[in-house]
């Protein structure tokens, strides 16, 4: 009887296994990343040529990669994604060690990063100084015109309320005031210290981890919070009726998208592709593409070819 | 090893331990959300899990219902909640009280159906009324599961509530988001072990009272049962009371 | 849901990719437990410990142990390594108890026919030990699926892709189908691999299904299941 009990099992046993490893295989037929093929470009990406494009784990910052990746697909350079990934000090090792090499980065942020002390303000400057302050192996194009930095706002009628339209007129506001955006605004030079140190404002500091997105949005709506950190690329606000204030001090630098590229990668054919699609890409472009990523809800990919469609280039 | 050190050393800076933002305020959170979703998901669940489990109607429906929850994404659920009610301890809140459900509903209707039947049947022949039946049979005897159930639940609230941090809803999870957006790992560490802390200590405070509610002829069937041979028995009374050793 | 209808590709691949990132950790998990759980269960002193401390595993919060892991594997921070150890970490913790219930549930009286018929120790874990305490282990084994194919949202957090990406996107465009469309799609996943547990089951332990007891040993199973799922 135990012989027929354990043949029987074994049988069985042999079917289950064989049942676990179709699906390990189904699932295994997907190893990788699913972002990495969003693109309508057939194929795999060879694993030596193919250039690695990056994104930030942020949508608007995928749209750009995404157009980046198209573009040189369009002049017959292989590219392999790598989209959706976290923050600076996750991302920029890797594209220092070449795990990643090419990056849609933001100047001002970039600069900042790099060198959390910097005096640089303006476009021309900011982007000037990043050059100096990279690190060995990295290195940007051409900055675009487009520009999606910090920004602060408050609602319509706070700044009709108090009569504020800039940040240096807050600290005349007698309510306590309250700021919201992600956590590591709390530490960024800009943030909180800045506000005191550069106008003299006092505020509080709620984090909301959603990028300046709906949350950090119905927060200042509710008066959970009255100043917001959204960046300036963001449809919402203009949308939102949002007043952003101006920053006659210049807490903010300038931010301006540039392509963040290891040296190893930066052929002169890629350097030239780039440069032409970030000579195109405008202020109002961003925030149209961001509109169409929100309001349209178009995927990455598809707003990506419209834009490229649209502007010609190839 | 120097980061554990770290860890600790941040739990025990001043700075971090008072105030507001400092972690007895933050842990206390933790406390009110895991308490308070428990207590709701009590309220709906017990009742409701009684139902099924003296009648036994509708116990395929919770049998799915709390098997499948299992599965529901914590994380999606606060930030669809989060997009409807906003920032704050909302959204949280009502995402761990559906978390904090299906435990409770199991525990409720598995301990009327660990009642013996003959026990029930004998319940009745003595003239007990459906009512007393339930009040004075079921619900004593299947007091060990429930209490089981709710141990479940707000072991998975206390750690699943760090999410909180992140739409704004405090508790020791903000220091953790913090922590992550800044590469703070003391900080990580600290908060982490905050709140493993606090589970194990709930989880104490559980094993105590599991213990302090079984009543006393089921304890001595469950010694018995320990070492008794049966493997269906054992599986039917012994396994949950054992839970909390 | 003009969405899901433009990213139903992207849908299926991060599902493609979850699966992947899942089934490594349930299976994985469920073969560390059982030797753990032979020891918890044989050596009845360091059966409270072992539980216990395995237990307390699962109470660690998950976003920090994935933000540990790089520091803990020396793995690079984007590697999806990181998440798969995490989530067998929590399949162990889930696993074992279930593991020691199980072996635990094998009547004493029939380890002893095997030995007198002659089994060695060994032989009597494969053939008898480990069959029998089969339907307790697939209850346990689901519970660890469908807790694993639901923690895994979390890798998102930390820049692992998984169907997570669709609860953090969806939120930055302010897009609650796309917020729905992940969680729908892990309660499929989760629903698939269960069913693909019981049939499994059907196949490895016929004879469960023929039991006479079977009714009351479903119950019991169940309740078992329910009860040893601690939280994410």
């Amino acid at each position: 009887m135990n012989h027929m009990f354990t043949a029987i099992k074994k049988g069985r046993l042999l079917t289950g296994l064989v049942a676990v490893g179709a699906v390990v295989a189904l699932a295994g037929c997907a190893s990788g990343d699913p972002l990495d093929t969003s693109s309508t470009s057939g194929g795999d990406a060879a694993e030596g040529g193919a250039i690695v494009i990056g994104s930030q784990a942020y949508y608007s910052n995928e749209i750009i990669a995404e157009i980046y990746a198209q573009a040189l697909e369009a002049n017959d350079i292989e590219v392999e994604r790598q989209f959706n990934i976290g923050q600076r000090d996750a991302y920029l090792p890797a594209l220092e060690s070449g795990e990643v090499q090419l990056f849609p980065e933001y100047t001002g942020n970039l600069l900042q990063y790099y060198d959390p002390e910097t005096t640089a303000k303006t476009s021309d400057d900011v982007y000037a100084a990043l050059a100096g302050a990279l690190p060995e192996g990295l290195e940007v194009l051409d900055q675009a015109p487009a520009t999606d930095q910090d920004s602060y706002n408050v609602t319509k009628e706070f700044s009709e309320a108090n009569g504020v339209t800039s940040l240096s007129d807050l600290a005349s506001v007698t309510t306590p005031l309250t700021l919201g955006g992600n956590s590591e605004l709390q530490t960024r030079p800009y943030g909180p210290e800045g506000l005191l140190a550069t106008y003299g404002v006092t505020v509080g500091f709620t984090p909301i981890e959603d990028s300046g997105g709906p949350l950090t949005l119905q927060a200042l709506k509710d008066d959970q919070v009255q100043l917001v950190n959204i960046y300036s690329a963001d449809p919402n606000i203009a949308a939102a009726g949002l007043v952003t204030l101006e920053d006659p001090e210049g807490l903010f630098l300038a931010s301006n998208v540039v392509p963040l590229i290891n040296t190893d990668a930066a052929t002169p054919e890629v350097s030239d592709v780039i440069n032409k699609v970030s000579a195109a890409l405008t202020a109002e472009d961003l925030v149209e593409l961001n509109s169409q990523s929100q309001n349209d809800q178009e995927s990455a990919d598809t707003i990506a070819k419209n834009w490229l469609e649209k502007v010609a280039l190839f | 090893m120097n980061l554990i050190e770290q860890g600790f050393a941040w739990i025990l800076d001043p700075e971090n331990i008072s105030g507001p933002s400092g972690w007895v305020a933050r842990l206390l959170e933790q406390l009110a959300y895991t308490f308070g979703a428990v207590a709701i998901a009590a309220v709906i669940a017990v009742p409701l899990g009684y139902l099924v489990g003296h009648t036994g109607k509708g116990r395929d429906i919770a049998v799915s219902l709390s098997g499948g929850f299992r599965a529901l994404p914590s994380l999606g659920l606060l930030i669809l909640l989060a997009l409807g009610l906003g920032i704050g301890f909302r959204a949280p809140l009502v995402t761990f009280v559906i978390l904090a459900i299906p435990p409770i509903l199991a525990g409720a209707y598995a301990g009327f159906e660990a009642v013996d039947r003959r026990t029930i049947d004998a319940a009745r022949a003595i003239g007990m009324t459906e009512w007393q039946v339930v009040t004075r049979v079921e619900v004593p005897l299947g007091l060990p599961l429930l209490i089981g159930g709710l141990r479940s639940s707000v072991l998975q609230v206390v750690a699943t509530a760090t999410l909180a941090g992140y739409v704004a809803g405090g508790a020791l999870g903000a220091f953790i988001f913090e922590a992550f957006a800044l590469r703070d790992y003391p900080q990580a560490l600290g908060a982490s072990i905050l709140v493993t802390a606090l589970a194990l200590v709930l989880e104490g405070i559980f094993a105590l009272l599991q213990k302090l509610v079984v009543p006393r002829g089921v304890v001595v069937k469950e010694q018995r049962e320990v070492r008794s041979r049966s493997s269906r028995t054992r599986a039917v009374m012994g396994t949950p009371i054992r839970e909390g050793k | 849901m003009r969405w899901l209808e433009s990213n139903l590709g992207l849908v299926w691949d991060l599902m493609l990719t979850h699966m992947s990132l899942c089934i490594p950790p349930i299976i994985i998990g469920f073969l560390i437990s059982i030797p753990i759980g032979w020891i918890a269960n044989r050596y009845r002193l360091t059966r409270g410990v072992i539980l216990v401390v395995l237990g307390l595993l699962y109470t660690i919060p998950s976003i920090p142990l994935f933000i540990f892991m790089p520091l803990i594997l020396g793995t690079p921070q984007l590697s999806s390594l990181n998440v798969v150890v995490a989530l067998t970490i929590y399949a162990v913790a889930l696993m074992v108890r279930s593991a020691s219930d199980g072996l635990g549930s094998v009547d004493k009286d029939v380890l002893q026919a095997a030995s007198a018929m002659g089994y060695s120790g060994w032989q009597r874990f494969w053939r008898v030990e480990l069959p029998l305490s089969g339907p307790v282990l697939l209850a346990g084994l689901r519970v660890v699926s469908a807790s694993t194919v639901s923690l895994a949202t979390i890798g998102s957090v930390i820049g692992v892709t998984s169907l997570g990406y669709l609860f953090i996107n969806g939120l930055q465009r302010r897009i609650p189908a796309e917020v729905l469309t992940g969680i729908v799609s892990v309660l499929l996943i989760a629903v698939v691999f269960d069913l693909l547990l019981v049939l499994l089951g059907r196949l490895v332990l016929p004879w469960s299904r023929r039991d006479r007891s079977v009714r009351a040993k479903t119950v019991a199973r169940s309740r078992t299941a329910v009860l040893t799922g601690a939280g994410s």
